[in-house]
């Protein structure tokens, strides 16, 4: 599934790592002396990267098929390399607890809500600090980079945070974070590295600052735009350390924030979904009773299958997005 | 200069009845020397309004960027307060400098502080002493010839990269715990009989963060070094061919170095962050086993701050760790402007 069948990331790195076929085709040839250690390098190259794109991967399969197994099986650590037991009722019953939909909520609303305003801001400040009329232009640039290497500390941040008026406020997820200085580099990069004939004749037929910016410059930087909103919209759905200075209030959790929780208290959950089980004069059966294992399996799966999904898909943005802001360093 | 202003100055006159300002800039951007300062000061006043429109435009977002990264600054001054939330700043008692000396004057907070910044920094030095190896992986990578297998490899390893600290420690706890996964398939081995306790352990606290920074994070730093490799020239591959150069020596004289500037640029950087290990890795590792040698500068301050409710003394500790970490921002600076010419700021 992780296995991306669409093209290659980008055709830049193929462009790059042409040139040394030749001369791997030419090092096979007789003449050349050090041919005979390419095998074992080879063999050792791809054997090694094996290897770590397995340790890489398997964690996650092992929550998956966890997940689905069955939980007393599950819970002695006996599954694998393959499901046993397959049913659902993890999935049911986890969705059917409390906090965990409305948590899902606050994290899609966060992830939507402030990917969009982060992804509008950098656009437009990274365009704007690319404006040499702007008055002290680069006075605010240096400014708003140099929040990038300094913070007063968490608790002044918090004073503040309590100041304004943000803490138990769902805002405080998003506010805060629109102004990002790395996705302003990145996008002022990308606008410095367009053409300016563009932006020239576009202010020649009269387009104000404002409306050369969406009619002409925003259009054009949709990769480096996917780039930050890839960027922002994980660091937005991952984001855990807000929750926990910021918000009490449960209604606001995010779930990451819940998964934590769960993790924490994953036995009396499991001693709690059984005795609803018991109340309902079901009949409890050890493969599908809820333990501390599958309760923290499934909540995981569940957090993580967004990203599993989403990832591959926008994998070849953001490796070309990080590739125009190394360009620069 | 004064030819540069004459330019906009002609071509703007015929067209002053249209909309003021829009020659004035594409004359003036077209011009070689970009002074803005010196182009309004000799300019007409459209000029000057349109710069500070601009301004206005950038405005609310400079206004959010002081809320949250400089007006917090005044919170510094908790530092010098006994700071009591109920009663707000101005109801606490003003003590000067007496946090301050706390941190140095109390033997047993001086040995947890001295223990603290041990953590703090044994742990960027490992960062810093396995920074390479994100060099070396895009590398190997590189000289991998199966497209479908380095892509594979590249989606993989940088799949971890993309998750939260929360999910690598809960990815930890199943395979790590005493009935996870490790510890099942050891004792089914008949390696061990009692389970290994990998993570509610004091020993080797600072290896474990670095393997699962490395698990995170290695995939996702060669990306970036991955994109150096291909804005290399090939030219210089060629001739190094021509006089006979393999695989090896290709890697080693053209590909290594002419990935330092970028790793060099990237090391500096690091270094001005070095008191800055983030908190949430910690945070969610730290139990009551490893706490000692867990407790980094910014765990410690949210440890003491928020959790243990002596916020002003939390704010005397984040207050000097930020002016430390700007003196190394200065010398890290100075180092990038040695060695590259360029500031990073």
């Amino acid at each position: 599934m992780t296995t991306p069948t669409t093209p290659r990331p980008a055709p830049a790195a193929d462009a790059g790592t042409t040139p040394p076929t030749p001369a791997r085709r030419r090092r096979r040839s007789p003449s050349e002396q050090r041919s005979r250690g390419d095998v074992p390098f080879a063999i050792l190259n791809y054997g090694g990267f094996l290897l770590f794109a397995l340790l890489c991967a398997y964690p996650f399969y092992y929550l998956i098929i966890n997940s689905i197994s069955a939980n007393d099986v599950s819970a002695l650590g006996d599954v694998r390399l393959l499901p046993q037991g397959l049913h659902l009722s993890n999935y049911q019953q986890i969705l059917a607890l409390d906090g965990l939909t409305n948590a899902a909520v606050v994290s899609v609303a966060r992830t939507v809500i402030g990917t969009a305003a982060t992804v509008l801001a950098s656009a437009f400040l990274g365009f704007m600090f690319t404006q040499e009329r702007m008055w002290k232009r680069s006075l605010w640039y240096r400014l708003t980079v140099f929040t990038m290497y300094f913070s007063a500390g968490l608790i002044p941040l918090y004073i503040t945070m309590q100041t304004l008026g943000l803490t138990n406020s769902f805002w405080v997820y998003v506010i805060p974070a629109i102004v990002q200085p790395f996705n302003i580099i990145l996008v002022k990069t990308y606008v410095e590295a367009m053409p300016r004939s563009l932006q020239e004749a576009a202010e020649i037929d009269g387009a104000g600052t404002f409306r050369t910016f969406w009619r002409i410059v925003l259009p054009n930087m949709t990769p480096i735009l996917a780039t930050v909103a890839i960027f922002t919209a994980v660091a937005q759905w991952n984001s855990f350390q807000d929750t926990l200075l910021y918000v009490t209030d449960q209604k606001l959790y995010s779930l990451q924030y819940l998964l934590y929780t769960y993790t924490n208290q994953a036995s009396s959950l499991a001693q709690a979904a059984q005795n609803a089980q018991g109340n309902l004069g079901s009949i409890v059966s050890a493969a599908t009773s809820q333990t501390p294992t599958s309760i923290r399996m499934t909540v995981a799966v569940l957090v993580v299958l967004p990203i599993i999904f989403v990832y591959p898909m926008f994998q070849r943005y953001f490796v070309k997005g990080i590739m125009l802001g190394a360009v620069k360093g | 200069m004064s030819l540069t202003q004459g330019t906009p100055a002609a071509t703007g006159a015929p067209a002053a009845t249209q909309a003021a300002a829009t020659p004035l800039p594409v004359a003036g951007r077209g011009t070689p020397s970009r002074r803005p300062g010196g182009r309004r000061r000799g300019g007409r006043p459209s000029s000057a309004r349109s710069s500070k429109t601009m301004f206005l435009l950038v405005a609310p977002f400079l206004v959010l960027v002081f809320l949250f990264s400089y007006l917090p600054l005044a919170g510094w001054a908790t530092a010098f307060y006994d700071y009591k939330p109920a009663l707000g700043l101005a109801g606490s008692e003003f003590v000067g400098l007496q946090w301050f000396e706390m941190l140095v004057s109390s033997p047993v907070q001086l040995q947890q502080i001295g223990q603290v910044l041990t953590n703090t920094l044994a742990m960027s030095f490992l960062g810093f002493a396995t920074s390479l190896l994100p060099v070396f992986f895009a590398m190997l990578l590189n000289e991998i010839r199966a497209p479908w297998f380095r892509n594979a490899v590249q989606t993989l390893t940088t799949l971890p990269n993309f998750i939260s600290w929360v999910l690598v420690y809960l990815i930890a706890f199943s395979l790590f715990s005493s009935t996870g996964l490790v510890n099942s398939v050891l004792g089914d081995w008949g390696l061990i009989t009692a389970p290994l306790k990998f993570l509610d352990t004091d020993q080797h606290v600072w290896l474990t963060m670095l393997l699962w920074s490395l698990w995170k994070g290695l995939g996702w730093g060669a990306i970036m070094y991955l994109a150096a490799i291909t804005s290399i020239d090939p030219a210089l591959y060629e001739s190094a061919r021509i006089d006979g150069a393999n695989r090896f020596q290709l890697m080693r004289y053209i590909t290594f170095p002419q990935l330092m500037p970028t790793y060099v640029v990237l090391l500096v950087l690091s270094i001005a962050n070095m008191l800055n290990n983030g908190m949430e890795q910690y945070y969610v590792f730290q139990n009551a086993f490893n706490k000692e040698y867990i407790q980094v500068l910014d765990l410690y301050v949210y440890n003491i701050g928020i959790t243990g409710n002596s916020l002003s003394m939390a704010t005397a500790l984040g207050m000097l760790k930020s002016l430390i970490s700007v003196l190394l921002l200065v010398a890290a600076n100075a180092v990038a402007k040695r060695a590259r010419g360029t500031s990073i700021i």
